[in-house]
């Protein structure tokens, strides 16, 4: 599955960030491929999730984080301090863990990122809202109730439509963290075929514990262990020839 | 055993507390009636003047509640505002330091004796703002009105407050997330979600503006007064009750009952308020 010669849309160079005194990721090296599916994997708390928000600067939020190092998009370090946080932002959406609508209607909530751009024209916003809940694969289901409460829907329904959220923006990268660990086996998979599809067209970076949606969907596998990446590969080498022994450990489940 | 004897002084207490506010309400309710056997409710509630204490008294309580509504209109406008602005700054801005110092300060403000903001009024804000309204009387509706509002700000920015830090931090990195700038989170998802509970620290704030009696009963002027015009003189149905309750009117007197019958109109109001901060605030736990 992997292509060789699909072009880097991030890289990282010596990225390090600490909480406070805490080294959660430590040299972190990793080129990302445009249109491929990145998998993170590894055991729980070994800096995944903050990986993946130093991709979008979120970690910012959280007071006296520290980073270092070089997170390049397209070639472009978006840690200069004349980096703009919020169009960094719509470029690169995330997806998080546990589903996160915001308590308005479905509309709504695909239309926010719209009128955050300063889209305001009353007809662009519904095509461009119908246009990305189709393309998350939720609009045969919330078709006929737009304007109901957000929070009505499944836990399924809930991340694709915060997957048509992020799509409205009409990012150029996809983070997602976890974001089937709140959802049964038929919703899982329902994400899964959609990540197929946003891959024609995103950069997608997921994070994930479950070994079997890492080989399944992604192209390229990075594991990580107490803040390190200690192999990054094409996904089948990860899971049949590893070379690292912690790696083999780990995705042959003895491990974490 | 022990345990026993604990629990059942606890729900004697919770019981007496039950109990002394049923008394206040059946005997308000009871004098009240008393008072309407001598005064039609038609003319209470529709009369335009209420001058009991003259030769030919009249009984209507119109005056009163325009000049009650009044000083609560004007508090509310400077209270809401201000309070929901501090109550967004503080939940969403603030550094954690500067929170420290805030919350205090603001709480001394509410912590303040009423008496002191009512001369504050009187005798402080007033003759400044005669410099800029020169048709201001000395005692009108708009100085307590305004000092009102400063000093219930702190009960509409604390639950306003409590209600924004209420709505859960995922919902906000949602919003960051798409980019939105920390102005547009507060305003576009922090307020619409934590709508029900910032309208029940208006309700709140407004029924307690309602209530206050010190203010207006020093700075409004005691004069009963059918107008909603800020500058001249008022009474509001708080300032009414305290000002005869202080004079010797005689007890079962109609003048006596008239305490009971503008006590029960206010009673209604703030308790048709209290129902509504109800209803409101158990909306909020139905969001989430
Ligand atoms: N806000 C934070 N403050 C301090 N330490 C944190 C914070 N968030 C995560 N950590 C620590 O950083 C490490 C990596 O966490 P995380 O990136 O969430 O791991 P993962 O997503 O792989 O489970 C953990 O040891 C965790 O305890
Ligand atoms: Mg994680």
């Amino acid at each position: 599955m992997a292509e060789m010669n699909s072009s880097v849309k991030i890289e990282t160079r010596n990225l390090h960030l600490y909480y406070s005194s805490f080294h959660a990721l430590k040299d972190i090296n990793i080129a990302m491929k445009d249109r491929q599916i990145t998998a993170l994997i590894g055991p729980s708390g070994c800096g995944k999730s903050t990986f993946l928000r130093t991709l979008n600067r979120m970690n910012e939020l959280i007071p006296n984080t520290r980073t270092e190092g070089r997170v390049m998009l397209d070639g472009e370090d978006i840690y200069q301090p004349t980096t703009d946080v919020v169009s960094l932002r719509k470029r690169v959406g995330m997806v998080f863990q546990r589903p996160n609508p915001f308590p308005k209607s479905i509309f709504e909530n695909v239309a926010f990122g719209l009128r955050v751009l300063g889209i305001f024209s009353k007809r662009e916003i519904e095509e461009k809202v119908e246009q990305s809940l189709k393309d998350a694969a939720i609009w045969p289901e919330v078709s006929d109730r737009l304007h109901r409460n957000a929070l009505s829907l499944t836990l399924g329904q809930q991340q694709r439509l915060c997957i048509a959220r992020v799509l409205a923006v009409e990012p150029e990268v996809v983070l997602m963290d976890e974001p089937c660990s709140a959802l049964d086996p038929i919703a899982t998979l329902k994400i899964e075929e959609l990540m197929q599809e946003l891959k024609k067209n995103y950069a997608i970076v997921i994070v994930t514990h479950n070994m079997q949606q890492a080989a399944r969907t992604s192209d390229w596998t990075g594991f990580f262990l107490l803040g390190e990446m200690l192999e990054y590969a094409p996904t089948r080498d990860i899971f049949t020839r590893p070379k690292d022994k912690r790696t083999e450990n780990y995705v042959t489940g003895r491990y974490g | 055993m022990k345990e026993r004897g604990i629990e059942f002084i606890l729900l004697l207490s919770a019981l007496s507390s039950i109990f002394i506010t049923l008394s206040i309400v059946f005997i308000l309710l009871y004098e009240a009636l008393g008072f309407f056997k001598d005064v039609s409710i038609l003319e209470f509630l529709t009369g335009k003047q209420w001058t009991p204490l003259f030769a030919q008294p009249k009984f209507g309580i119109l005056p009163l509640v325009a000049g009650t509504l009044l000083v609560t209109g004007i508090a509310v406008a400077v209270a809401l505002p201000i309070g929901l602005i501090v109550a967004i700054y503080l939940s969403e801005y603030a550094p954690f330091r500067i929170k420290e110092v805030a919350k205090p300060i603001l709480e001394l403000l509410a912590a303040v004796p009423t008496v002191v903001y009512g001369y504050f009024a009187l005798l402080f804000l007033t003759p400044i703002l005669q410099k800029f309204i020169p048709n201001l009387s000395g005692f009108n509706a708009l100085s307590p009105g305004i000092i009102m509002g400063l000093m219930i700000i702190p009960y509409v920015s604390s639950v306003s407050e409590d209600s924004m830090k209420a709505v859960p931090m995922h919902i906000r990195e949602g919003s960051y997330a798409m980019g939105a700038t920390k102005f547009q989170t507060a305003f576009k998802v922090i307020i619409p979600s934590a709508f029900s509970g910032i309208a029940a620290a208006f309700i709140i704030g407004i029924s307690r503006a309602i209530g206050e009696t010190m203010v207006v009963a020093i700075a409004a002027g005691m004069m009963p007064n059918l107008t909603l015009n800020p500058l001249e003189p008022i009474q509001t149905l708080t300032a009414y009750i305290v000002g005869v309750s202080l004079g010797d009117v005689p007890h079962g007197t109609v003048e006596y009952k008239t305490i009971f019958a503008a006590g029960i109109t206010l009673f209604f109001m703030t308790l048709s308020l209290n129902i509504l901060g109800f209803w409101f605030r158990r909306k909020i736990r139905e969001v989430y």
